[in-house]
């Protein structure tokens, strides 16, 4: 057999080898993608559906999304604890616009004490855009101790939801 | 008086766009030039249409004419200038206009050219151009249309629209909503024209390749006569992509420069496939192979562009419901699906006459590892699209949704971008047609021994990082690969011709634009590798609160906390800046000024952070909280971000090298390589 590989192999052969390389490759991309999605999946839920699932999510990485209850925030600015609760917000783009838009949503979210809430607990630094009826989505796991231990915080303002159509100017 | 100029011309632009087509489509009916040539005449109309009407949203932006709902939305008293003018991207409908205004540029460009040899191909590339800006055009009038105005009716009701309700009176609000304060830096003039001159230039080798397919020239004109077009285009959306790291970087207060965010993916996907384009046509023009797969990435690359622009634009991405809530998401699937099916119906149709002209042999060959590299780009193309779309997919099948994040990204497509890492220095060197280990190891072992040393002097250095060691050799190989063919290019050169370096060194790359080009360009990939290896792999942080006068320290840093001043500007807002003075190992390097900016007019605040830039890495001081001055202090995160800089320099180097590579050559077109069994015992002959 020779180095250069071009002696009297006939065509054929030729093409083989590139059609298992390829395969492989294929094979490859394929293994990568499937063990990391499902190493890195994390369930989108609201506050209800964790409510309801109660032990289910236990150690599951989970994307909640919900309102903030501003009189809930508490922050240590030297350990750089945060903690706040959150109420459930429906997740149903229709159902959010039927109710009057995500600003009302936010708004009654918070208002209204009958709507399921968890608690939240994240490490790092204050994120500008936490105030009251902020729409907060987190990245985490529930903990045993019934509170949710965020990885991730991410903030939408309140102010992005106003109304469409503005007041008319006062001079007229 | 504007605004109704303003739609009116838009309007105009779309009985123009639809007559070219017709008259495009006549002239090829009854094989008339002159019906041809004034469709194309009609193209050249469109670009000076559209300018009007751009010009009308700039003076709309500009004078503060907040009766009209899009000025409303992204303007607003206390914005300077720069950023009322730059606010004509800054929404939906907005950047819609500016998106047909850069197509019709396009368009008009390529219809200036000569097209004596390519007659064939103009009706088609008119029309294609036609039809594309007719799809856009319609969605500003009909759908988001810029223009239209708040309007009270006598009920007392509100309503948007363009022309007056009956007896209903103007609505003159006295300020606006002012742009996210996010985009009030300026990022917002270069990043998205950058990034929209890019998807939209990626029309004119799609244009080509479809007239290609149905006049039946399916040789490789099409290829040769887009291929500055389509370097271009690329260079255009890959300036893009850094730029958009480079403000995130600067802006969003993280201290990163890439999320996998689905809009970020939005244009990586394109830029995946566009790239792998740009090297199989190579194999094409040297080969005669891959002919189908070379019209199969074009389609990929321009429906890539599609999808994006839908992805980001419909809403989707929140909620597969959210979907239909405007019509935007359904006239762009549509449109989708349209060009995908119509240009790969046309692909079949001409299958049989895209042939190979040959065969690979060997698999050390380059267009073997072209082939290779083609693979490993569809493969990280397939890891993004899946990310992407996942959420899509699994809440439309189970009900569920269930995102993947940047750990998922690192993870599947991290090995993929080591082996391109790998063929990126090691391609270069094999030869087309054949190549063995033996020609290889040749070319390769003085460069590949320099990386070991490299490799071992980081060991002793004190690295220990599996991952760290091997993407620094895989660098230090590309690098020493790079400079050895330099080297070896100049000096045979100078052999021939006996002159000095600088111009040997000048002549040598212009007799040879795109190869040593195509050098420079991998070296800035390999210097933003280095950035990027810099920041993920080594980054130090650390957070701490404390009074005016005391200090924080990270590694060989110490910063000291100065003072907070706190002031208003004129531009609406309050700021908090912090003075610090850091120090380095005992030296002082100088003061930083972290600030937060809150926005009046939005109410959002922002975080600008102080950061110190050197070679070796970046200082990245963020203020993140504080309070009266009674209290404990001022809250600080510092980021250490080693070899940062060489991503952004390693971006310079990458557009330098695409420049050189898109340089008109002075040699004749690139001609087939044959391989035959006397070629390859005389190059064997040769060692």
């Amino acid at each position: 057999m020779t180095i250069d590989g071009f002696t009297n192999k006939p065509v054929r052969g030729g093409r083989a080898k590139f059609l298992v390389g390829g395969g492989l490759i294929i094979i490859a991309v394929i293994y990568l993608i499937v063990s990391s999605a499902q190493a890195s999946a994390q369930y989108f839920m609201t506050v209800e559906e964790m409510n309801q699932k109660g032990d289910a999510v236990l150690g599951r990485a989970i994307r909640v999304s919900g309102a903030v209850v501003g009189e809930s925030i508490r922050y240590d600015s030297t350990t750089f604890q945060l903690e706040f609760e959150i109420a459930h917000i429906p997740a149903d783009n229709q159902e959010i616009s039927d109710q009057g838009g995500m600003a009302v949503v936010l708004h009654k979210a918070v208002n209204n004490p009958s709507l399921p809430r968890i608690k939240v607990t994240y490490s790092g630094v204050k994120p500008d855009l936490m105030r009251n009826e902020a729409q907060a989505i987190l990245t985490g796991k529930m903990g045993e101790d019934g509170i949710f231990h965020a990885d991730e915080l991410l903030l939408k303002c309140p102010t992005r939801y106003e109304e469409e159509i503005p007041d008319q100017a006062v001079d007229g | 008086m504007i605004e109704n100029l303003g739609f009116g011309v838009l309007v105009i632009t779309l009985i123009v766009c639809i007559y070219g087509i017709f008259a495009s489509f006549y002239g090829l009916r009854k094989n008339s030039l002159a019906w041809v040539e004034s469709a194309r005449k009609a193209m050249l109309l469109t670009f000076p249409l559209i300018t009007l009407a751009v010009i009308s949203i700039v003076i709309l932006l500009v004078s503060g004419r907040y009766d009209v709902q899009y000025v409303y939305n992204v303007t607003s008293n206390t914005m300077p200038l720069y950023l009322k003018i730059t606010a004509l991207w800054g929404g939906q409908s907005g950047s819609l206009v500016f998106w047909s205004w850069l197509l019709a540029a396009f368009t008009t460009a390529v219809t200036l050219r000569k097209w004596n040899r390519d007659r064939e191909f103009l009706p088609w590339v008119i029309i294609i151009g036609l039809v594309t800006l007719v799809f856009f055009v319609s969605l500003v009038v009909f759908v988001e249309n810029p223009f239209v105005r708040f309007w009270q009716t006598p009920t007392g009701g509100r309503v948007v629209s363009m022309f007056q309700p009956v007896e209903a009176l103007l609505i003159n609000p006295p300020d606006g909503r002012g742009l996210n304060p996010l985009l009030r830096h300026p990022g917002m003039i270069i990043h998205p024209p950058m990034l929209y001159l890019g998807f939209v230039s990626f029309v004119i080798p799609f244009a080509f390749a479809i007239a290609a397919l149905i006049t039946g020239r399916t040789d490789d004109r099409w290829i040769r006569v887009t291929r500055r077009w389509t370097l271009v285009a690329w260079l255009f959306l890959s300036l893009g992509l850094v730029l958009g790291s480079r403000w995130a970087y600067d802006v969003l207060g993280w201290g990163g420069y890439w999320a996998w965010d689905p809009v970020e993916n939005a244009a990586f996907m394109p830029w995946l496939t566009g790239t792998a384009f740009l090297h199989s046509v190579m194999i094409q023009e040297k080969r005669g192979l891959f002919k189908r797969w070379n019209i199969i990435l074009i389609i990929l690359t321009y429906s890539l562009v599609i999808y994006g622009t839908f992805l980001t634009r419909s809403g989707v991405l929140s909620s597969v419901h959210a979907f239909a809530q405007s019509a935007i998401g359904p006239l762009f699937f549509i449109y989708l699906t349209f060009t995908m099916v119509v240009s790969l119906g046309l692909l079949l149709y001409r299958w049989s006459s895209l042939r190979s002209e040959g065969t690979m042999h060997s698999v050390l060959s380059r267009e073997a590892l072209f082939l290779l590299n083609n693979l490993l780009f569809m493969g990280i193309l397939a890891v993004t699209f899946w990310g992407t779309n996942f959420p899509l997919i699994s809440e439309l099948f189970t009900g569920q949704k269930v995102t993947v994040g940047p750990a998922f990204y690192n993870r599947s497509a991290g090995p993929l971008f080591a082996g391109l890492l790998f063929l990126m220095g090691v391609a270069p060197l094999s030869a087309w047609g054949h190549s063995t280990v033996k020609t290889l190891g040749k070319a390769l072992w003085k460069p590949l021994v320099g990386s070991l040393l490299v490799l071992v002097a980081m060991y002793v250095g004190g690295i220990r990082q599996w991952g760290a060691l091997l993407a620094l050799w895989l660098c230090a190989l590309v690098i020493f690969i790079t400079l050895y063919e330099y080297i070896r290019g100049v000096l045979a050169r100078q052999r021939r011709s006996g002159e000095i370096l600088p111009v040997a060194l000048w002549n040598l790359a212009s007799r040879n634009r795109r190869r040593y080009g195509g050098y420079i360009i991998h070296l800035g990939v390999v210097l933003m590798a280095l950035g990027i290896i810099g920041i993920e792999m080594f980054q130090t942080e650390t957070q701490a609160t404390i009074p005016p006068g005391g200090s924080i320290q990270l590694g060989q840093y110490e910063v000291s906390f100065t003072r907070l001043d706190l002031f208003d500007t004129d531009d609406g807002r309050n700021v908090a800046r912090a003075t610090m003075s850091v120090s380095q190992n005992g030296r002082p390097v100088g003061d930083l000024f972290p600030r937060r900016d809150f926005y009046y007019d939005s109410g959002q605040p922002m975080t600008i952070p102080g950061v110190r830039s050197t070679l070796e890495d970046d200082l990245y001081i963020l203020l993140v909280d504080w309070e009266p001055i009674t209290s404990t202090g001022v809250t600080f995160k510092v980021y250490r971000n080693p070899l940062i800089n060489w991503l952004w320099i390693g971006g310079f180097v990458f557009i330098l090298g695409t420049l050189v590579a898109a340089w008109p050559d002075k040699d004749p077109e690139p001609t087939r390589v044959s391989v035959s069994r006397r070629n390859i015992a005389s190059r064997q002959a040769d060692g």
